[in-house]
């Protein structure tokens, strides 16, 4: 074979982008990082804000919000803001306390370190597409070695299923007063500002709550649906309820019934996990857009 | 595309790469396209009528004897199961896998595979009597557990998967990593039901299962379409981080003396 030309080593080259692929394998990629840094760039802002994640005269909260252990919406547990609360240096927002839990359990989630491991890090970009960097370590030594620690984060994620299902429930009750008019005298209006028009003499609670519907409580309800089907479809939830067993039919019968369920839901997992990002950040604009007096509710009844 | 179908003598270019040992050069040759044809049915056209010497392996021609892996446009593909039809319109590149030593022409040398095969305990029944075990060491499987390493079984070792695999492909691990063929093999042996042996210590050491990204290019590109990544490479990753990872799984298991 001594009359070959130009020999190189590999036909489809080396570095970053080489490959001999001729379809749009950038799209993808493309694709799911523009949504991934277009989620990350408003969730941030969305924290800290620390406003305008409730809607005054309704039951609607902000999930990036929820639960709100300090804040000043009514839902808010244990008060206004937490006296340890560095206000000086950071302006306090109920979303920087829990907000790690969701991130977590989605930074740690094998299909988004998949997604973001190709279309951030582009480890690999696409499939036989090259790489840019030649030094490599998986997921071997740290920081990515503590992603094996993902089940901790999921035990959380469960939690805030529950919560954010309940808060999808209560949208869906409306604070009115006596005579029926939507209670409205608040300690503080939805951006965080103390309400003027509030009466330390009138009722502080609402009378009685009536059943209502709205685009926005429809919304807060459909969303901790797709987290569920999301957090319930986790491969750690996979193998914590049954996939660590060799033996389905050794006296398992529950274990295998849930094992089949979570493996259902985890057939589509990125497509769970993309709907409910989605989903969740869109709950977040509408109610936030609503407490502006930006975007209407859509109220059905 | 849309010539096929229509009369005869549809004609396409294809650019196979020829050399040997790492050196060499893309080849231009043509090939009469008829309907229902496969890239192998074309390189076996151009081997028979204009490069009697160029070299590919294959055997069966019906995706099953995993012979024909090569890369077609690009994509790590078996010839035998990629059809015309399917290839856009434009040359057609034909490469062999990148991950492997060259021999000549689309033939690479994957022997590398067969070492790391060597490396995972075969199977290893419980003893006779033991726990699902009859008297004379026959034991029955129920469906349900039968259909999990069905899956793996499935596997035809064409090594597209290893070959794809950028562990390997871009980053050359091949000291440390033994690829996702091999964790679907002791997948498909850790979740026996009568198996006892223990190989995770060769997945986290050995096997280098760190060194996965879980990026899912193996899944990708399987015939068997086998999901590596989701049903064996994760479930191991998790039989792992149980082992070694997870401290309370292992302050538990050190507690009541449990093995793996
Ligand atoms: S999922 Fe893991 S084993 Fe499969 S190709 Fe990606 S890095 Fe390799
Ligand atoms: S797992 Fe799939 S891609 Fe890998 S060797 Fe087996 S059949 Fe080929
Ligand atoms: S020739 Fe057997 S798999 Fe292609």
């Amino acid at each position: 074979m001594n009359q070959l030309s130009s020999p190189v080593a590999a036909p489809q080259g080396s570095g970053f982008g080489a490959t001999l692929r001729t379809d749009q394998w950038w799209l993808g990629p493309l694709a799911t990082g523009s949504l991934l840094l277009a989620f990350l760039i408003y969730s941030t802002i969305a924290a800290f804000i620390g406003g305008n994640y409730w809607v005054p005269g309704t039951n609607y909260l902000s999930p990036f919000y929820s639960p709100e252990l300090w804040g000043t919406s009514p839902h808010a547990i244990f008060g206004i803001a937490p006296s340890w609360w560095p206000t000086g240096i950071l302006p306090f927002s109920a979303a920087l306390l829990i907000l790690g839990g969701p991130a977590g359990f989605r930074l740690t989630c094998y299909y988004y370190r998949k997604a973001y491991y190709r279309s951030l890090w582009f480890d690999p970009v696409a499939c036989a597409v090259g790489e840019p960097r030649k030094s490599y370590w998986g997921e071997n030594s740290l920081p990515l070695i503590l992603w094996n620690l993902h089940r901790y984060f999921l035990y959380l994620a469960i939690i805030f299923v529950f919560v954010l299902l309940y808060d999808g429930i209560l949208a869906h009750f409306f604070p009115v007063n006596a005579d029926g008019s939507a209670f409205a005298n608040y300690h503080f209006l939805a951006n965080g500002q103390p309400n003027p028009a509030f009466n330390a003499g009138g009722p502080l609670e609402p009378h009685h709550h009536v059943f209502g519907m709205s685009l926005v409580s429809l919304t807060l309800l459909i969303n901790p649906l797709l987290i569920a089907g999301y957090t319930f479809g986790c491969h750690s939830l996979r193998h914590l309820v049954g996939g660590k067993k060799d033996c389905f039919s050794c006296g398992n019968p529950v274990r295998f019934k849930a094992w089949s369920f979570v493996s259902f839901l985890n057939r589509n997992h990125a497509v769970w996990a993309m709907a409910s990002l989605v989903m969740v950040g869109f709950a977040d604009i509408y109610v936030r857009l609503v407490a502006m007096g930006i975007w209407p509710q859509v109220r059905f009844f | 595309m849309s010539s096929i179908g229509s009369a005869a003598a549809a004609t396409r270019t294809f650019k196979v790469w020829r050399g040997e040992r790492g050196t060499g050069e893309f080849k231009s040759f043509t090939a009469e396209i008829s309907p229902g044809m496969v890239v192998l049915d074309a390189i076996h056209q151009i081997q028979a009528t204009q490069a009697p010497d160029l070299a590919c392996r294959w055997n069966c021609k019906a995706g099953k004897c995993g012979s024909c892996s090569a890369e077609v446009n690009g994509k790590p593909r078996l010839m035998c199961l990629t059809r015309m039809e399917s290839l856009p319109d434009g040359d057609v590149t034909v490469t062999p896998m990148k991950s492997f030593p060259s021999i000549k022409d689309l033939v690479t040398d994957v022997s590398w595979n067969y070492e790391q095969n060597k490396k995972i305990t075969p199977f290893t029944p419980a003893k006779r009597g033991a726990a699902g075990v009859a008297a004379d060491g026959t034991f029955r499987m129920q469906q349900v557990d039968v259909e999990r390493s069905q899956e793996f079984r499935k596997c035809i070792e064409c090594f597209l998967c290893q070959d794809t695999c950028h562990v390997i492909r871009d980053h050359d691990k091949k000291e440390v990593f033994s690829g996702p063929r091999f964790f679907v093999r002791a997948a498909s042996l850790e979740m026996h039901p009568v198996d006892t042996a223990d190989r995770e210590p060769f997945l986290k050491h050995t096997g280098g299962i760190g060194f996965c990204n879980i990026t899912k290019c193996c899944t990708e590109v399987c015939p068997e379409h086998i999901k590596i990544t989701d049903n064996a490479i994760i479930p191991l990753k998790e039989r792992v981080a149980d082992r070694y990872y997870d401290p309370v799984v292992m302050l538990w298991r050190w507690m009541f003396k449990k093995k793996g």
